[in-house]
């Protein structure tokens, strides 16, 4: 059993519906009591979809058990196809009905409908959303995927794997990727689970090779389609400048084709973006990063690579890719934080005292709490992930949305160093927000911050002259120096801290 | 008094057919009641004891995200656990430990029950009896199910409610009677009825829940409890079995229905016909002139209730004589028929009255229908909406202060909101 205030990742059916709502033609029998209704909210409120995702639930009550459960899963089946009429039904069982063991693939098929029946066990005692919705792609793919008939030569020409319902952009991202693998003239063969009907699946070895866009979602799909349709697939996930050359350069060499001068870096405005002057204020911000895999480590390569930040700290829920998150948080020098207990990463966040998050709306709140700026880069997902306007995260179009949506929750760099200047001058208080936010981030007192850090200050105390002379170094860089002299008493063993104690530090931590 | 009620002749609905539905049910299972609760009673914490399923439904009720750490949790099951049931109560022991060590301050902790817990067994009301031996005087632990396969959406408060009633104090016989309001309300829908019963001289009057369950007030043979909310049925029955006694009376939603209830408490406690009248009568103007208002928007506008929270009759009552709007169809997952009779026989006769859901069979009638105005879940709202039916949310007739003389109009607004907005709109 474990203790858990909130979530990351819902339960894996939640994944399966992910899928099947972001495809066509497909019909979700889910076997579970009544209360599991609430996961369409989740389709129909956060991404506002226009439609109930196309799942019919047993609801199943306590009378029914123990008698006809089996039943009632038959006659919900029955019903739902005649209703519907889809291209095939996915059955399965959520937490509750995998309890009872009725074995809803068997019962499907007892049916005979005169449409495939793909069933999906997702064991809800271990496994999580994004398993969940990769298992049931991948079994999806597993159950329709034909060989090739396309005859070679023509035009090259790929799948793009991994984009579905509840995605963090997916709807933009796959516009964004379509619009660049075609000008690189690789046409777009299928494109799944979103949008893609179950006759679409069958012709998936009909492309030459795969564009894993979220291999949370996809790769378990493609190395499927790879060890038995030998098609290979891409490795780098597009997002950022940097990570956008790479993927270029490695769809050109798998459609052998080459690259046309249009696609080159000078397609975003973010590297200018980051050379101007105005942005110097940007280098070496401490920043911390969490979220999905995928997202956080190339969230890592852009705020170092791309943005020039320093990189303080990553992790990620998805326990799955840890291996990949840790051999990126090498890369940065930090440990990474793999954890689904937003207390740790809040614990995590408020020792390392970053000067921007980048995370999921589960930081956002504990940025706001701790008064940091924060920018949102990865699922699980909220209503203001489904902005009206056209928004991706990847290709160049996404690099430049990534360095607004990174920089607008930052003081602007003029606005930075006049606050500097004038800190004295009670219209620049240094506690002010940044002025096109309005009042919306306000900076916690110094003293919640430690209240919620107690055991660094337990045995330190600052002298008032101390506590008055850090009161004067600008807010930004204020947590980095009491931080720095804390430790630098500690260290040397100072009870209390003096405004010498301070300056000693700032000399030391200079060299 | 009763004079204040015009009841109309005939019997209302009360033998009117009831369409009987017994297919898929879109609605919450009764964990999400702990979205109000954990509010409600502030130092109350509540454990479920159960999947990510569970947990991942509270937090999507909740509002997606949390903003403060809230009062409830989830003890998710995990295969070890499914491995040996001795093993899981030793686990469950632990994670209570370590829930009470990181929250000093909860006096009372509740282990709720789910789906998972029940097929498998887990005697939660033993273990609660053991925990609460372990942590007594500190903290008491009670126990009751919100699971999906036995509760309904508000059913879970009444579960939670019902579960509080043996601990309630007792009261001997003899007493001076005391009025029990029973059903969590707003605490600003609870400031005003305590004014209100004293205005009419009515003073040791008590609420449950409490707002902290140190306060939990007494019951016995002299208390009379008025319900505040429709969906209460084992909440009274555990009331009744210690002694008190049930006054029958519509819901007090709109100015009639808060009326009738109100004058079922006076009419109990030998309240004069004149202090009564004294005491609601300037409020009794303001709802009606507010509501004038509202009827305005509203009159003639068909509405077709969803089954949800059990609030659909009383509300179905208050908007065809208050608002004058037009019932297409009202959907209940419960008919209890002992505590709706009042409603029943105000509810105009041809009303078509549904009992349990088959949802993709009533919305076919929804969309053959075309009302301007369906109350439904939220997993219906939007595509309702794509389809141009115009909807309010059900879960924000539990979330909004809805009850009583000065909350009509907001009711009414509820209503008259989606629809002025789609009038506005023109794109
Ligand atoms: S219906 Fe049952 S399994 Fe589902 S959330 Fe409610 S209690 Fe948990």
């Amino acid at each position: 059993m474990q203790l858990t205030l909130w979530t990351y990742e819902g339960p894996p059916h939640v994944g399966a519906m992910r899928v099947v709502t972001a495809m066509r033609g497909v019909h979700y029998v889910l076997h579970a009591p009544q209360g599991d209704t609430y996961a369409d909210l989740l389709f129909t409120m956060i991404e506002r979809r226009a439609a109930r995702p196309p799942v019919t639930y047993t609801t199943f009550q306590a009378r029914d058990l123990g008698g006809d459960t089996a039943e009632l899963f038959k006659s919900a089946a029955r019903d739902a196809y005649e209703r519907f009429r889809p291209q095939a039904l996915l059955v399965g069982a959520s937490c509750t009905a995998e309890l009872i063991q009725d074995d809803p693939g068997g019962l499907a098929r007892a049916l005979n409908l005169p449409v495939p029946v793909v069933a999906v066990e997702l064991p809800a005692y271990q496994k999580k959303e994004n398993w969940g919705a990769a298992e049931t792609f991948y079994q999806l793919v597993r159950a329709f995927a034909k060989p090739r008939t396309r005859p070679a030569g023509g035009r090259p020409s790929c799948n793009i794997l991994g984009p579905c319902a509840l995605g963090f952009r997916h709807r933009d991202d796959v516009r964004e990727i379509t619009k660049l693998l075609g000008a690189l003239g690789v046409d777009v063969n299928v494109t799944a689970p979103e949008g893609a009907a179950p006759a679409d699946m069958t012709r998936l070895a009909d492309a030459d090779f795969n564009v894993v866009l979220y291999p949370e979602i996809g790769m378990q799909a493609a190395s499927w389609l790879q060890r038995n349709f030998q098609l290979p697939y891409t490795k780098t996930v597009p997002i950022g400048v940097g990570a956008t050359q790479d993927f270029i350069a490695e769809v050109a060499a798998l459609a052998g084709v080459a690259v046309p001068d249009s696609l080159s870096a000078a397609g975003s405005n973010l590297p200018w973006y980051s050379r101007s002057v105005d942005s110097t204020y940007l280098t070496n911000k401490r920043v911390f990063i969490f979220g999905d895999a995928t997202h956080v480590v190339a969230a890592a390569r852009i705020a170092s690579e791309e943005m020039g930040f320093e990189v303080v700290g990553l992790g990620t829920y998805s326990r799955e890719f840890a291996r990949e998150v840790r051999d990126a948080a090498k890369r940065y020098g930090v440990d990474a934080l793999i954890t689904d207990d937003y207390l740790d990463v809040e614990s995590r966040v408020t020792e390392l005292r970053p000067e921007l998050v980048l995370g999921t709306q589960m930081e956002r709140n504990i940025a706001k709490r701790l008064g940091i700026p924060c920018a949102v880069i990865s699922a699980p997902v909220h209503v203001q992930d489904f902005p009206a306007r056209y928004s991706p995260q990847m290709g160049y179009e996404g690099a430049n949305v990534l360095f607004d949506s990174w920089v607008h929750p930052l003081m602007m760099g003029l606005e930075e160093h006049l606050i500097t200047m004038f800190r004295e001058d009670f219209e620049f208080s240094a506690d002010a927000a940044p002025s096109h936010l309005g009042g919306a981030v306000k900076k916690l007192p110094e003293t919640i911050l430690q209240a919620a850090n107690p055991a660094k200050d337990t045995e330190r105390r600052w002298s008032a002259e101390a506590e008055a002379e850090l009161g004067k170094i600008p807010f930004f860089v204020r947590g980095k120096a009491r931080r720095n002299t804390e430790s630098f008493a500690q260290e040397r063993g100072l009870a209390t801290i003096t405004i010498d104690t301070l300056y000693d530090a700032k000399a030391h931590y200079a060299r | 008094m009763s004079a204040t009620l015009q009841v109309p002749t005939g019997t209302g609905c009360l033998d009117a057919p009831v369409l009987r539905e017994r297919g898929q049910r879109e609605v919450f299972c009764g964990l999400t009641g702990i979205v109000w609760l954990h509010r409600k009673i502030q130092d109350a914490f509540f454990l479920v004891v159960g999947s990510r399923t569970c947990a991942h439904l509270i937090q999507s009720a909740a509002g997606v995200m949390i903003f403060a750490e809230p009062r409830f949790a989830t003890a998710i099951i995990d295969e070890r656990d499914l491995a040996g049931l001795a093993d899981a109560n030793d686990e469950l022991d632990r994670v209570v430990a370590q829930l009470l060590a990181r929250r000093p301050e909860i006096k009372l902790l509740f282990l709720v029950g789910s789906c998972p817990s029940e097929v498998i067994k887990l005697d939660l009301s033993r273990a609660a009896e053991r925990l609460s031996q372990t942590h007594m005087p500190d903290v008491r632990v009670l126990n009751y199910s919100g699971s999906g396969i036995e509760t309904t959406f508000t059913q879970g408060e009444d579960a939670c409610l019902a579960a509080l009633v043996p601990i309630m104090p007792r009261i001997a016989a003899g007493a001076q009677p005391s009025l029990l309001v029973v059903g969590a309300l707003a605490e600003v829908v609870e400031d005003q009825f305590r004014r209100m019963f004293a205005a009419m001289g009515i003073e040791r009057v008590s609420f449950l829940p409490p707002r902290r369950s140190v306060d939990l007030p007494g019951v016995g043979p002299d208390t009379v409890m008025l319900l505040a909310q429709p969906f209460l049925a084992d909440t009274a029955r555990a009331l009744e079995a210690r002694g008190a006694t049930h006054l029958s009376a519509p819901f007090p939603l709109g100015e009639e229905g808060t009326t009738a209830w109100l004058h079922a408490a006076a009419e109990s406690f030998g309240v004069p016909a004149a202090r009564f009248a004294m005491a609601t009568d300037p409020s009794r103007q303001r709802a009606s002139a507010a509501l004038a208002v509202a009827q305005k928007k509203l009159a003639g506008k068909r509405i077709f209730f969803f089954p949800d929270s059990q609030l659909e009759l009383p509300l179905a009552r208050f908007v065809s004589r208050e608002l004058g709007m037009k019932l297409v169809e009202v959907g209940t997952p419960y008919l209890h028929r002992d505590h709706m009779t009042p409603e029943l026989a105000l509810l105009p006769q041809s009303t078509f009255l549904s009992e349990g859901q088959d949802v993709d069979r009533q919305l076919d009638r929804c969309r053959a229908a075309r009302p301007d105005i369906a109350v439904c879940g939220l997993g219906l709202a939007n595509p309702l909406e794509a389809e141009g039916i115009t909807t309010k949310w059900s879960i924000e007739l539990l979330f909004t202060p809805i009850q009583g003389y000065n909350q009509a109009s907001d009711l009414a607004e509820l209503f008259a909101r989606p629809l002025l907005r789609r009038t506005k709109l023109a794109v």
